[in-house]
């Protein structure tokens, strides 16, 4: 079978500082990966290759056995990263259907507004962003990242600085999409909401795979297990 | 189809948040009002001044147009939407071009709104001129925003990019600034066209390579 993610020798390179070496993994369709590291591992680097928004110094990514920037390859992927990246001086209707209709959607006003009620922002669809509280706007990055149904879920510390309405939301959007089995890989330092919902773990170390395997059941019980069997002290 | 739509998607995303801000439009129309004032007062309009007439107003244009510029793809750090941009299954070139496209709207808009202005301030009649102007001006303006939508992308993350457009675009732009120069000029003091038909040629080939070139090197510039 094709992996949904396949990721072979790569590096990437800030200058002479080699910010990943050798990194090679492949994810499985309908897997959820709980991608882990310390700060300044390499997470977010990783992450930025996998969805396109990088090129790797050396080494190649496939999505579902296409290159990683193939335009119908970032159909397939919806990320969701540090920043919310939705635009402030539109209305929430206007940005998800804004994005619709870059993914091509049809009819992106009415998936927009389905979204819209999924995440709770169905009575300010007309609202503009900036005027949106924090929470608010997590919520709407959250329906810009869900809005075309990815096969591939990229998230980058998910659930950090979520208000618990945002985090409720993402739980259920997250579960939806593993029980129907869509692949995601999701880094975060919240280990143990990630372990309840990974079947798999990667462990970056310094740039490197320290770690690649299914999730144990002594990673789910002792939250830094991981990090004192297979990382550096 | 698709990327028609993709293209038209982002130009206007960006004209409708310009349109609610006018963050781009209210300094670069005041900017260039400005500019014409001053060479006003600064140049004595005496006989021969025609001569001057297209560099002044072209001058403006390109000092107002790079206000514009500048914030084409800043306005894409703000919640670091370029990702989400970049990540989409829209080409960068769709991206590019759908940015261009809003600019070129934004330039011309500032153009008309000063040209008024200028006309007023320096006692000219474009009564008859107007097609050719129209047209000096499209293609002009189209070279303007090619350079510097390219550039507004190069420059982008750096911290210095309000002084960095301007010093980068400026030497790539003095052919499209020269040709409009000479060409409104010769306009305003009744030169045939005829004359000048050379500069016409350069403003549209250099729309054309630089179209071109910016089209198939975006996605290098995008994707770091």
């Amino acid at each position: 079978m094709t992996p949904a993610l396949l990721v072979e020798g790569v590096y990437k390179y800030f200058g002479d500082f080699p910010a990943l070496r050798n990194v090679s993994f492949q994810v499985a369709p309908g897997s959820v990966v709980a991608l882990l590291g310390r700060n300044g591992a390499g997470k977010t680097t990783l992450l930025r290759i996998l969805a396109g928004l990088s090129n790797p110094s050396e080494g190649s990514v496939k999505v579902h056995g296409v290159a990683a920037r193939n335009a119908e390859t970032r159909r397939k992927i919806g990320v969701l990263g540090h920043s919310i990246s939705v635009y402030d001086e539109l209305s929430a209707h206007e940005n998800l259907t804004m994005f619709g209709t870059l993914y091509g959607l049809p009819d992106a006003s009415k998936r927009a507004d389905a979204m819209l009620e999924r995440v709770g922002l169905g009575r300010v669809r007309d609202g503009l962003a900036r005027e949106f509280s924090r929470g608010m706007r997590q919520r709407l990055a959250i329906g810009r990242a869900f809005l075309h149904e990815p096969e591939l879920l990229l998230l980058d510390e998910p659930f950090t600085s979520l208000d618990d309405k945002a985090i409720a939301v993402l739980q259920g959007m997250l579960q939806e999409m593993r029980d129907r089995g869509r692949t995601i890989v999701m880094s975060t330092h919240q280990i143990r909401e990630a372990m309840e919902l990974s079947t798999h773990v990667t462990f970056i170390q310094r740039g490197q795979v320290a770690y690649d395997g299914e999730r144990q059941s002594e990673m789910l019980h002792d939250t830094g297990w991981l990090y004192r069997t297979y990382g550096e002290q | 189809m698709m990327y028609l739509r993709q293209i038209l998607t982002i130009a206007g995303k960006d004209l409708r948040s310009e349109i609610r801000t006018k963050e781009a439009l209210n300094s670069s129309v005041a900017f260039s009002v400005v500019i014409l004032i001053l060479f006003s007062f600064a140049f004595d309009q005496a006989e021969g001044f025609e001569a001057f007439l297209g560099g002044l107003l072209w001058l403006a244009y390109s000092f107002a147009g790079a206000l514009v510029l500048n914030r084409s793809f800043a306005r894409e750090l703000q919640n670091d939407c370029l990702d989400a941009l970049i990540s989409s299954p829209a080409p960068p070139s769709a991206v590019f071009l759908g940015k261009a496209l809003a600019n070129y709207g934004l330039l011309l808009v500032v153009e008309l709104l000063s040209l008024g202005v200028f006309a007023v301030l320096y006692d000219v009649r474009l009564s008859g001129k107007l097609p050719l102007l129209l047209l000096v001006s499209l293609l002009a303006t189209w070279g303007m925003t090619v350079i510097g939508t390219t550039f507004s992308a190069l420059t982008v993350n750096l911290t210095m990019r309000e002084l960095m457009l301007p010093v980068l675009i400026y030497p790539l732009l003095i052919p499209v600034l020269m040709s409009a120069m000479v060409l409104t000029t010769g306009m305003l003091t009744d030169v045939p066209i005829a004359t000048n038909m050379v500069w016409l040629r350069v403003l549209v080939a250099f729309d054309i390579v630089f179209t071109g070139l910016a089209v198939v090197f975006i996605d290098d510039v995008l994707v770091g």
